[in-house]
């Protein structure tokens, strides 16, 4: 039975899902940077094969593996926080490419100057060059994030009951494809608008003015 | 790939730390390596029969198959039609003409917020309603079209935007019109500038074509969904599949960032792509 409620049960899990990841995606990402240009070598070999895993398969086969397939070596979990937790690993990878490009942009006085002040490599990193480099890439987090919102919808194909799926069953029982698609589709704008508003607003907040 | 190259020598104690650090994580990633490894066992799915299949060519030649005439071809036909398109909206979003502006403006701002799985979807239930109901390579072509090419737009337009205006300039004072300065000055540049950041979105497109999954078109990730539906062997099917994304779309992605390199020494206007998707 198609309800409002069911509508918005399916944009709050869809909400849920976003902000879930997303989030989590922003540490892990920062986490797996951090290790990336840690003085560990063997951190920085795995936080790569990391973040090249992820950048390299696609998010659909991830989310196959973690729900149809991982059950058959006794590793189980309800449905909709292992979908968050496959986007959250694969995004993360996105996120870890931007935070390093942000390392990147970090001058060299900077680590000199964390030197002349006597700070350690882990402080040098924690307190010098993370919160410059997360400044400086707030914008291409904020482009990760509205990618991660688009490909909340793929979570439709394994069964869960988000927007994308609950579009499928109103087109289904309307018979409308085009207002209920468009409807849809423009869902999908507003949250990608909300959230790319959002990162110009933060990006203004943060920016580092010299 | 590499810590900070700008870090100090280190000391001895330094060098200690490094030393405890290193052993630590190793302990750390081995001992999570080892857990799962050990889980898999205790079920079982480290058999050797359960991987035997995978020394046998026939189960290579299917998959081979999907890959070819499934993941390529959807890929190859997409490139074939949002390439195009992204030039000509890239360009039209550079017009001088408000209305041409603007029609590039909102074609490239909306498509790059949509779902293609949701395109997918009013492309599988919806259209089959109005009676269109074309093959089902084109239910994922398409979709992946208007996905790509809003995308293509805003790289190529960078492209085109970081190239110093002198450039056009000097074609029009050699006598050239405006859009012969553009077509044989102005947009090979930007191409060649913005080649990297092409690949690296053609590898995005080659991931995308696992949506092919919904529709039930025959390409690698369904060919996994067929084959594990036979051999049930759902594990190794999905991990060779992995594997085999990984590997192709990783030597890709090593060539997007050879190609960067090569473009950046070559002192071609560097192109950032702002704009560009990520995932």
């Amino acid at each position: 039975m198609l309800t409002p409620e069911t509508v918005l049960g399916a944009i709050g899990t869809t909400l849920l899902i976003f902000v879930a990841a997303g989030v989590g995606s922003i540490v892990l990402g920062t986490l797996v940077t951090v290790a990336r240009v840690s003085p560990i070598p063997l951190l920085r070999w795995a936080a790569f094969a990391y973040v090249q895993f992820f950048l390299n398969v696609p998010l659909l086969a991830l989310l196959i593996i973690a729900v149809f397939a991982l059950p058959y070596a006794g590793i189980i979990g309800p449905l909709l926080p292992t979908a968050i937790i496959a986007l959250t690993v694969y995004e993360g990878a996105y996120v870890a490419e931007a935070v390093r490009s942000g390392v990147n942009t970090i001058a060299r006085g900077q680590l000199e100057a964390a030197r002349a002040l006597g700070f350690g490599q882990m402080q040098t990193i924690g307190l010098v060059v993370v919160p410059q480099a997360l400044r400086a890439v707030v914008q291409p987090i904020g482009n990760v994030m509205i990618a991660l919102v688009m490909n909340t919808a793929q979570v439709a194909a394994i069964g869960i009951v988000e927007m994308t799926a609950v579009t499928n069953q109103l087109n289904q029982h309307l018979a409308q494809p085009i207002l209920v698609y468009s409807g849809s589709g423009l869902a999908y704008m507003a949250i990608a608008l909300v959230v790319g508003l959002a990162a110009g607003w933060v990006e203004r907040r943060v920016a580092i003015k010299r | 790939m590499t810590g900070l190259s700008y870090y100090d020598v280190p000391g001895p104690r330094g060098r200690m730390r490094i030393r405890i650090g290193s052993i630590v994580s190793a302990i750390v990633i081995l001992g999570l390596i080892g857990a799962g490894l050990w889980q898999f066992g205790q079920q079982g799915q480290l058999a050797p029969e359960m991987w035997e299949p995978f020394t046998q060519w026939p189960i290579w030649s299917y998959l081979l198959n999907a890959y070819l005439t499934g993941t390529l071809a959807a890929a190859g036909l997409t490139v074939a039609m949002s390439a195009p398109l992204g030039v000509l909206f890239a360009v039209m979003r550079l017009s001088p003409v408000k209305v041409i502006r603007g029609i590039a403006t909102v074609y490239i701002e909306v498509t790059r917020t949509l779902p293609v799985l949701l395109l997918i979807y009013a492309m599988l239930f919806g259209l089959p309603q109005y009676g269109i109901n074309p093959p089902t390579i084109w239910k994922l072509a398409i979709p992946l079209t208007i996905a790509n090419s809003g995308v293509i737009a805003e790289i190529v337009r960078a492209g085109i935007l970081a190239l110093p205006r002198g450039q056009e300039e000097a074609g029009l004072a050699l006598g050239m019109t405006r859009g012969r300065a553009f077509a044989s000055v102005v947009l090979p540049q930007a191409l060649r500038s913005v080649t990297p950041s092409l690949v690296t979105q053609l590898v995005s497109l080659l991931k995308d074509t696992s949506l092919g999954y919904v529709l039930g078109f025959f390409e690698l990730l369904q060919a996994g969904s067929v084959l594990s539906s036979y051999n049930y062997l759902l594990i190794q099917d999905y991990l060779v599949i992995a594997l085999i994304y990984l590997v192709t779309n990783g030597i890709l992605s090593f060539f997007a960032y050879r190609l960067r390199r090569w473009v950046d020494r070559r002192g071609i206007a560097p192109a950032t792509t702002p704009q560009n998707r990520t995932a």
